[in-house]
């Protein structure tokens, strides 16, 4: 049996400023908060859809059985709206759905503010102290896609090499963080807005940008899976790296 | 001795935090409801408190084609003569829905020069306004429909709504109420809305007059009207487990 390659590099350990520290726990527990207010709301209405209009009067994308609301079928018709075929319906709910939103929808507001608002600090500063340049960004020659098939394979077999305190992310590391903060992110947060009626009164082109209010609905959906994947992803990492100097260097800074 | 210091942090937070409340106080009378005691609530005023200092009052809801009217389930309560919260406006409901609402009158009061009671025909010839709208649910749902009705700016006016008036309070033949700030009260988009999809208003949506806050998610649109109650002052209705500014 061979023996995996001793590493190079002694691990080296990041330096995080205080400003990068306190934003990613803030980020990082209003996340767990919004991922659970999430799946409560969802639970009250487990069905997504496409376009401006969805409800249990119209077809879904598809259902998630994920409360007693799935396809719970209490509904005793009132008619239809107009004279013609097929013309729209309504119905009265005769079922007693499940529904937390009172405090769930106060509590997914109450934590998205802490997410924004770290977001609205975070983003200049990561600019401005070059934050972004230095760490996130792929420096000249360092990206190519051989790079990248490498940076693929080491990371399938668990192997992934050690970086210098000057450049400490790999290639696919720093993909997923500007993935993270540059696209899923601020494509959860326009998402959420888009199912605002008091903002898209204001920002119209939000439903245009985002083909209506249940497929952002939608969309915010599926960014919040990528989100949870990306989480589970980089705990790992954390504890396949070195569990204790990983925590150590996120909230003591050394 | 020490030099003072011009700006000391003290003085900066103080100064911060007035020029925030001169922020607010354009709003209305009192800064925020005062409902909001718990942590939740916090995040419910800083939304509201955020979008009626950051947002133009006024923007209109979009508005659709015809062709866009969809399917519309009628959820909460869907006849107020079988599952009314208050006994007796349960039986007077019953009563006025074998009429067909002829005896029904919405009363608007408060601070108002002239309260009085409004038939649904004494609506009906005040100025109309149709608009196509998207109900937004809570729960998640969402559904389009034709609105007629009556701005509430038209009512409002007509019974002389006094400039001390900072909130309108709504009562519904099955038992709830609820409440508005001037904002939302003189949107146009806001109406008492008789009829629905070209018909009257049906019962499971409202008979036979209903609210419609378009800027707002759709519990604010309370059914079944049955007083309209100018207050100068936020009308506290204890902890209903809901937030009361839902335009998010």
């Amino acid at each position: 049996m061979e023996t995996m390659p001793a590493p190079t590099l002694h691990p080296v350990l990041v330096r995080h400023p205080a400003w990068v520290r306190l934003s990613h726990w803030i980020v990082a527990m209003s996340f767990l908060v919004l991922v659970f207010s999430g799946v409560v709301i969802l639970m009250c209405h487990p069905r997504l859809y496409w376009g401006e209009v969805g409800n249990d009067l119209t077809p879904a994308l598809f259902e998630l059985p994920i409360s007693r609301n799935y396809r719970h079928g209490g509904w005793e018709q009132n008619g239809a709206f107009f004279g013609y075929a097929g013309s729209p319906v309504s119905a009265s709910r005769t079922y007693d759905i499940f529904n937390q939103n009172g405090w769930g929808r106060s509590l997914h507001f109450l934590s998205a503010w802490f997410l924004v608002l770290t977001g609205l600090l975070y983003v200049p500063a990561g600019f401005f102290s070059g934050h972004f340049r230095r760490k996130f960004w792929p420096g000249a020659g360092e990206f190519s896609f051989r790079a990248l098939r490498q940076d693929v394979r080491e990371h399938l077999q668990l192997r992934i090499p050690f970086q210098t305190a000057e450049n400490p992310y790999g290639l696919l590391q720093k993909g997923a963080y500007l993935t993270v903060v540059f696209g899923l992110l601020p494509l959860i947060v326009l998402t959420g807005l888009t199912m605002s009626p008091a903002i898209t009164a204001v920002f119209p082109f939000l439903l245009k940008l985002f083909f209506g209010a249940q497929s952002a609905r939608t969309i915010h959906f599926f960014a919040s899976v990528l989100l949870v994947l990306f989480l589970l992803v980089h705990v790992l990492m954390v504890v396949l790296s070195g569990f204790r100097r990983q925590i150590r260097a996120m909230t003591l800074g050394k | 001795m020490e030099k003072p210091q011009l700006i000391t942090r003290r003085r900066a937070l103080i100064t911060g935090l007035a020029s925030l409340s001169g922020l607010m106080l354009p709003g209305c009378s009192q800064p925020l409801p005062p409902t909001y005691g718990n942590l939740l609530r916090m995040g419910d005023a800083l939304t509201y408190l955020s979008h009626r200092t950051l947002l133009p009052g006024q923007s209109l809801a979009k508005e659709y084609d015809s062709r866009d009217i969809s399917s519309f389930p009628a959820t909460g309560t869907t006849n107020p003569a079988d599952r009314g919260f208050v006994p007796e406006l349960r039986e007077v409901y019953g009563r006025l829905q074998k009429d067909a609402f002829q005896d029904w009158r919405l009363s608007v009061e408060g601070r108002v020069a002239r309260p009085g009671r409004f038939a649904l025909a004494d609506l009906q010839r005040l100025p109309a306004r149709k608009q196509i709208t998207r109900h937004t649910c809570e729960e998640g749902w969402t559904a389009i429909a034709e609105w007629t009705g009556v701005p509430l700016s038209v009512v409002l006016q007509k019974a002389g709504i006094l400039p001390s008036a900072r909130f309108v309070n709504f009562y519904a033949y099955d038992g709830f109420s609820d409440s508005i700030d001037l904002y939302d009260a003189f949107h146009p988009q806001t109406i008492l809305a008789y009829g629905m999809n070209g018909r009257s208003l049906p019962v499971p949506h409202g008979a036979p007059v209903r609210l419609r806050v378009e800027t707002q998610i759709g519990y604010k649109s309370l059914k079944y009207l049955q007083r309209i109650v100018v207050t100068d002052e936020f009308v506290d209705p204890g902890d209903t487990g809901w937030a009361w500014y839902v335009g998010i």
